[in-house]
């Protein structure tokens, strides 16, 4: 009854001519693109359904405790005596666990850098070597509340940013931003890079921690909230949160260094480097998405994490337990001298920031970096618009103005991933595949499908 | 290997922008590499790596623009900066957040159109279900165009619909109109008080158009796809729809199209009939209504006997005038079913090919009175099957719709081209006598038939000399392919077309009979 007596507004799912006769007869109308879905295992799909309002229940206990969380800067340390579990032999890296002969050109490069930095091997052959020699551990960040952008690379002595989770108990560390060129977290091993990491391990280090104490602790949540308002998503533009981080800290800075030079240098590090403000953000990330582990029967992605051969997933109800499959190479625009054959696969923990409802997710923010995502602002704001299709629900604090300040799409739901086969889209910086090379381009990519189907199909099983 | 630059002083562009530019410049026949960047002491590293830079480029500042191109010749640099400066030179295309954005899925698209209330779904039938149950979960009522979806998940579909006050239109729901919009295929028909509840498309189609081609109109027409009155499914939505359509204020008139129902749910639908205060039409193909309902219920045989009925009760004039309208158009046919008849010498058949399954069924109620048996591959009685439907034999009408032609192509109504092969090769046959062809217009449907079906008329014509092609066009003026003037063009190139199917039928059955007669 209701029906004919209101006006007619028509979802059309399939056939877009079907529109023509609606669009001839003055009735609105939209045109809902049909993926099918992820997982084949019908039966599973089933039960995800017949189990929804449980599932649901739980998501929204998991997406409360991320949105809930209060991450704030509280302090600095040495990986060694700040990260729990971290020793002298491990290397933590980007992604879900990967063995040396399976690490892709950059990651190998970025450890053979960090075991010269921590004096364990004179030159590159040597570190090589040792590498490979299964004296050496790797575990993910992820594993040890740690992330880190690209080859995600963190030793024993590196200095780290201390994240805490204010409304929980939970921390998350990050280092400090090396900037562009040739830089670890791109694989680059060469004399500059340890030079820089010292310098950054005996200036800036110590700098900053006085810095952060001598404020107590910095909003880390208020500062993204602005940024966003300021055209960055926090991912691949970090331009707004690093003006902003910077405003904050120096005036620390100058009244704690102690003497101006330092100060000066320190600042400008920091000024120098559009993409300081990353390791936070995702460092942030981290901390808010950690309190949303361990939700029974929730289906809310608490990682997306790439190590440059695999992307891997984990979900608040499915424990610590990793859902894998193969990186793909980013649909990227590349700096002069470069083509997508030059490319590695997608590698890094900073897709943190999307699971956040940052990153690729907020690209509607930020209008300065729609080039990469086809060229016109509709299109980035297809793409935010689209992810709000898989997610639990939308961001309380995390707003687009484009949007009339509507949240961002926040906590990726799996069911809803392989049942619309819609996958979540992440902007992301494009490293080469060489070791050294450094940054090649940047662009975007829909998450890999197989890691999502495998965790879909674990959920669904365990319901 | 020439490197050649160009420098634009204090041009600043966005580096991601220049990056696109360098993108388009490679792609230009003769170049080999380009650099577009703001000449920044960190660019110039870059461009330095990959050998593109020149002395100019050393010179210039960081608040100009450097375009570095190696390419094989002076040309295809000259080409490379002139499309670059094309491409930094051009205005994007504004910003249009509310123009005609694609929805990336249900949530999406709900969100997006606030207030949406009904989901047309065409994906492919093993998806649909699920996704008609998540529309239904959102408050949508849906109109599940695609088929092959299971029984069970029809069943599971239609009493979640039933129970919250939802419509389920389908599966295989071809045509529906609601509110005045035509949905999937349908035509474009005038609005007014009769209501419809169709279980079969084209058979709604015949009767909206017959409707408002006589000046009457429509209120809604609610489709329940074909299953819907077996038994299994027990008219679930048939009943949910006439009880809409009689609390209805804008429905005085209501219309039934259907094949016959299962026993079971015909009780119900009768004993539903029987409460409602309106005149009811209803025409159940190849079954009849013997029990007199009720003293407003008008039985009718054919679709055009139905549509017509309406048209009067909705025009506030008696069923009864139905009858006139039909005979005059009788006394037109018959005139040309004798001057038809004379041409024929040695043909004798009749031979029917539809797009539209009911008028095949509807051909099988009208035109035994004429030829005698009628076989199908549709039959209306399982004794009438054609033994091979396509290899025809006798007088047969055959459903070019049903699922042994449609398996990998699209549907008659949108690709003729299997039709006009079998035009052709029926009229090849000496002893076919006349064809008999439906045109089905408005929405969904081919939208340039003429194109399509008038080269194998002509050729049907030119292969036979003693053939008569006989047709019914469905649709209407405001359809976009605007019935008369595809009516004109038939009739232009021979072909003899009727306001309906049954009328079509007649005229072929007639001239039929009528060459039969002259030959004894």
């Amino acid at each position: 009854m209701e029906l004919f007596n209101s006006e007619l507004k028509v979802v059309n799912i399939g056939l877009e001519s079907f529109r023509q006769g609606l669009n001839d007869s003055g009735v609105k109308s939209v045109q809902a693109q049909f993926k099918p879905p992820l997982s084949t295992e019908t039966e599973l799909l089933a039960k995800a359904a017949k189990n929804a309002a449980r599932v649901d229940r739980a998501n929204g206990k998991a997406l409360a405790r991320i949105l809930d969380a209060k991450p704030a800067l509280v302090g600095m340390g040495v990986a060694l005596d700040t990260i729990p579990g971290m020793k002298r032999d491990l290397i933590l890296h980007a992604g879900p666990p990967v063995t040396w002969d399976r690490m892709c050109g950059p990651m190998r490069g970025g450890i053979m850098a960090a075991l010269m930095y921590e004096g364990m091997a004179k030159n590159p052959k040597e570190a090589e070597r040792l590498a490979a020699s299964g004296k050496i551990k790797y575990e993910p960040c992820h594993e040890h509340g740690a992330v880190g952008p690209m080859a995600g690379i963190i030793s024993a002595s590196m200095p780290v940013f201390i994240v805490k989770n204010e409304a929980g108990s939970n921390y998350a560390y990050a280092t400090q931003n090396e900037g562009l060129g040739k830089v670890l977290r791109y694989g680059a091993y060469g004399p500059e890079v340890i030079e820089r990491l010292k310098w950054m391990e005996k200036t800036l280090f110590p700098a900053l921690k006085a810095a952060i104490e001598s404020l107590g602790r910095i909003d880390l949540k208020s500062m993204v909230a602005q940024a966003l308002h300021m055209g960055d998503e926090v991912h691949n533009r970090n331009r707004a949160g690093t003006s902003l981080f910077y405003r904050a800290i120096a005036p620390a800075v100058i009244t704690t260094c102690p003497d101006p030079e330092t100060a000066a240098k320190v600042l400008n590090f920091v000024n120098g480097n559009d993409h300081f403000f990353l390791n936070l953000s995702m460092a942030l990330s981290k901390a808010s998405l950690d309190a949303g582990r361990g939700v029974k029967d929730s289906s809310v992605v608490v990682v997306m994490a790439r190590n440059g051969t695999d992307f891997g997933v984990q979900l608040s109800g499915t424990g610590d337990r990793w859902f894998t499959g193969p990186a793909e190479v980013p649909d990227a625009l590349y700096f002069p001298g470069y083509t997508k054959a030059d490319a590695n696969p997608d590698i890094g923990d900073s897709a943190i920031t999307e699971t956040n409802g940052l990153g690729g997710f907020a690209i509607a923010a930020a209008p300065a970096i729609v080039q990469f995502v086809g060229g016109s602002a509709a299109d980035a704001v297809s793409y935010t618009m689209a992810m709000y299709g898989i997610t639990a629900g939308e961001n309380n604090i995390y707003k687009i103005p484009y949007l009339n300040f509507r949240g961002t799409p926040t906590g990726i739901d799996v069911v809803k991933v392989a049942k619309t086969g819609i996958l979540p889209f992440i902007d992301t910086g494009v490293a080469h595949k060489d070791p050294g090379v450094g940054q090649v381009g940047a662009g975007v990519l829909s998450a890999p499908a197989e890691p999502f189907r495998k965790a879909f199909e674990a959920f669904a099983k365990g319901l | 290997m020439p490197i050649k630059t160009t420098i634009k002083k204090g041009a600043y562009f966005d580096s991601v922008a220049l990056m696109q530019v360098a993108k388009k410049l490679n792609s230009v026949p003769g170049v080999i590499d380009s650099a577009v960047v703001m000449a920044t002491k960190e660019n110039k590293g870059l461009i330095k790596a990959s050998g593109l830079l020149t002395a100019e480029v050393e010179r210039a500042g960081e608040n100009d623009l450097a375009i570095a191109v190696s390419a094989r010749s002076a040309e295809a640099a000259e080409a490379a900066f002139r499309a670059a400066e094309e491409l930094l030179n051009k205005k994007p295309a504004a910003a249009s957040p509310g123009a005609d954005r694609k929805a990336a899925g249900l949530d999406d698209a709900v969100k997006t159109l606030e207030g949406a209330n009904l989901a047309v779904i065409s994906v492919a039938g093993r998806f649909a279900g699920t996704l008609a149950a998540d529309c239904l979960a959102k408050g949508l009522n849906v109109m599940l165009f695609s088929d092959n979806v299971p029984v069970e998940a029809e069943i599971a579909l239609k009493k979640e619909g039933v129970k919250r006050g939802l419509l389920v239109m389908g599966p295989d729901c071809g045509t529906a109109i609601i509110n005045g919009a035509p949905l999937a295929f349908a035509n474009s028909v005038r609005r007014g008080n009769i209501g419809l509840v169709a279980a079969s498309g084209t058979g709604a189609q015949e009767v909206t158009t017959l409707i408002s081609n006589e000046g009457a109109g429509i209120s809604q027409c609610i489709g329940t796809g074909g299953r819907d009155v077996k038994a299994e499914v027990g008219g679930l939505t048939f009943l949910q729809a006439l009880a809409m359509l009689a609390n209805d204020e804008g429905t005085e008139v209501i219309l039934l199209v259907s094949k016959p129902p299962h026993p079971s749910v015909m009780k119900k639908i009768t004993a539903a009939v029987k409460k409602i205060k309106k005149p009811i039409v209803a025409v159940l193909l190849g079954g009849e209504v013997k029990e007199k309902l009720k003293d407003d219920f008008y039985p009718a045989r054919t679709l055009e006997e139905a549509a017509y009925k309406a048209a009067c009760l909705g025009k506030g004039l008696k069923a009864s005038k139905a009858k006139e309208l039909i005979y005059d158009m009788n006394l037109k046919a018959e005139e040309l079913a004798k001057k038809e008849a004379a041409k024929k010498r040695r043909s004798r058949f009749l031979r029917g090919l539809f797009t539209g399954g009911t008028f095949v069924g509807e051909a099988q109620v009208v035109l035994p009175e004429f030829t005698g048996t009628v076989l199908s591959n549709a039959p209306l009685d399982k004794k009438n099957k054609l033994k091979n439907s396509v290899k025809l034999s006798g007088h047969a009408v055959v459903d070019l719709g049903e699922d042994e032609f449609t398996v990998g192509r699209p549907h008659p109504m949108i690709d003729f081209s299997l039709r006009n092969k079998m035009i052709i090769s029926e009229a090849k046959k000496p002893e076919v006598s006349v064809l008999l062809l439906d045109l089905v217009l408005g929405y969904g449907a081919n939208l340039k038939p003429l194109d399509d079906i008038l080269p194998p008329v002509a050729a049907a014509f030119k292969a036979n000399r003693e053939l008569s092609i006989v047709a019914s066009v469905t649709g209407t003026e405001a359809d976009p392919q605007v019935r008369s003037k595809v009516v004109r063009a038939l009739e232009a190139a021979g072909v003899l077309v009727m306001p309906s199917n049954a009328g079509a039928c007649r005229l072929a059955g007639e001239i039929i009979r009528l060459a039969a007669k002259a030959k004894r």
